[in-house]
């Protein structure tokens, strides 16, 4: 047996449809064959490695809207499916008004990878270790998809179903993202663990985010979202509602952070065992909650 | 399969090629257009050593489909030198003996010059950050980056 190191693509066609109508229908009818893909730094990856083997490749990226990014005083902020990694992060209203959401994008794989991996692509591909996914989720993002019924809005909170598996349906196409206008005078931080300082895939991710808030007894409202710990990006409840009902001191962060790893439910994998990350998960959202209540102060 | 014919610049050069749909841009490159400076690491997007720029920004090419390519520009390390004159960050790499045995050299070059055409005066940690995607087993990185900040250098010295 040899050894190919340099695999090539599997055979697949190409398909690039003219109108969104178009690419749902087509992936529609060729339900299980077909697959529409953005960036495919994914895709790809997974092709080469014979996990993958569409007979079509259906790509969305220049259909209309997909490369938008807009923000709206009121509406909040809305990202086109192919806007790519390093579009958001140097985009200046997703620094002044989302910079977690840069901080994030910016510890996905280097910055020439970046320049093709997109946020939508990343919640499509349904990794529990996603970078950006625990962003999305703690500024409340909302998938814009067009069905072969029209479009519908779905809430990021309840897309994914495990692994790689989401919500999504033969002919479903995520267009773009939605984010509400982030809470008054919010503070965020992503703090990925991988085996080197950068570029590495996560074997423990915390994304935290905390606000003044008068409808909590501590005054604070803060939120932890954990990845790669659990089947899919996890909101931890049971940290808000901690840090909601006490003041916020140093035992109670502890408290908070150690509510954190017990939501977690991490496996051994190669990049790390299951009990190095619940213990992980602990210290890092620990570090996160502190980070965020200094930057509060 | 079906193939498909794009229309793409690649170092200022219009071509017109016929690639099938599981081609990617860096076997089109190397293949096709027989632009071998353009190196094929780890085919999987994490080694850098295809890396060029695309529309001006710097893709892995074995990460990118020939077939997306329609209408789109292309600089490969190819196309860094003027004429047959190099450019400042090619010289400023054989000057401090950043290139060792040069298979990462071309996607080094492309990620550097795409860092100085964004950010002309970059700090240590930015040109660090710039080059995470581009892998170097040879030099340690050291005089990769010296060379990289004596280009810009020269280039801050030029535009002056």
């Amino acid at each position: 047996m040899t050894l190919d190191t340099h695999p090539t693509l599997p055979e697949f066609e190409y398909i690039r449809p003219a109108t969104l109508a178009e690419a749902s229908d087509f992936l529609a009818r060729h339900a299980g064959e077909a697959r529409p893909f953005l960036g495919g730094t994914d895709v790809f990856v997974r092709m080469r490695d014979g996990f993958l083997t569409p007979r079509y490749l259906v790509d969305v990226k220049r259909l209309d809207g997909m490369n938008d990014l807009r923000f709206d005083p009121q509406a909040g902020l809305t990202i086109g499916a192919a806007v790519n990694m390093n579009r958001v992060a140097a985009a200046p209203e997703v620094q002044a008004h989302y910079p977690l959401l840069a901080e994030a994008c910016r510890t996905v794989a280097s910055y020439q990878l970046r320049t093709r991996a997109t946020i939508v692509g990343n919640i499509c591909n349904a990794s529990p270790a996603g970078d950006t996914i625990g962003a999305c989720l703690l500024f409340d993002g909302v998938l814009h998809i067009q069905g072969v019924d029209g479009p519908r809005l779905e809430p990021l909170k309840s897309f994914f179903l495990g692994p790689g598996k989401t919500t999504l349906k033969p002919g479903d196409i995520v267009t773009a993202i939605q984010f509400p206008l982030p809470p008054q005078g919010c503070q965020g931080t992503y703090i990925k663990l991988g085996r080197n300082k950068l570029s590495d895939l996560s074997i423990v991710g915390v994304t935290a985010l905390g606000c003044p808030d008068a409808a909590c007894a501590s005054g604070y409202r803060f939120r932890v979202a954990l990845t790669s710990v659990a089947p899919v990006p996890l909101v931890a409840g049971a940290v808000e509602t901690c840090l909601a009902e006490n003041p916020i001191t140093p035992d109670a962060i502890q408290e908070a952070a150690r509510l954190a790893a017990e939501a977690s439910t991490p496996i051994d994998d190669v990049r790390g065992s299951a009990r190095y990350r619940k213990q992980m998960v602990g210290k890092l959202s620990a570090r996160a909650l502190n980070a965020v209540w200094r930057k509060l102060g | 399969m079906a193939f498909h014919k794009i229309n793409i610049t690649v170092n200022g050069a219009q071509e017109q090629v016929v690639v099938p749909s599981n081609m990617t841009l860096m076997q089109m490159l190397r293949e096709s257009l027989a632009l071998t400076g353009t190196k094929n690491g780890c085919s999987a997007g994490e080694c850098g050593a295809c890396t060029a720029l695309m529309n001006g920004e710097p893709v892995n090419t074995c990460m990118v489909l020939a077939a997306e390519c329609d209408g789109v520009e292309i600089v490969t390390v190819e196309g860094l030198a003027d004429d047959n004159r190099l450019s400042p960050l090619q010289e400023a790499m054989l000057a401090t003996g950043g290139v060792q045995c040069g298979f990462c050299t071309p996607g080094v070059l492309i990620s550097s010059r795409a860092l100085l055409d964004r950010n002309p005066n970059p700090s240590e940690d930015e040109i660090r950050e710039a080059l995470v995607g581009n892998l170097c087993r040879c030099t340690g990185y050291v005089r990769i980056i010296e060379a990289v900040k004596a280009a810009a250098r020269t280039q801050v010295a030029a535009s002056a």
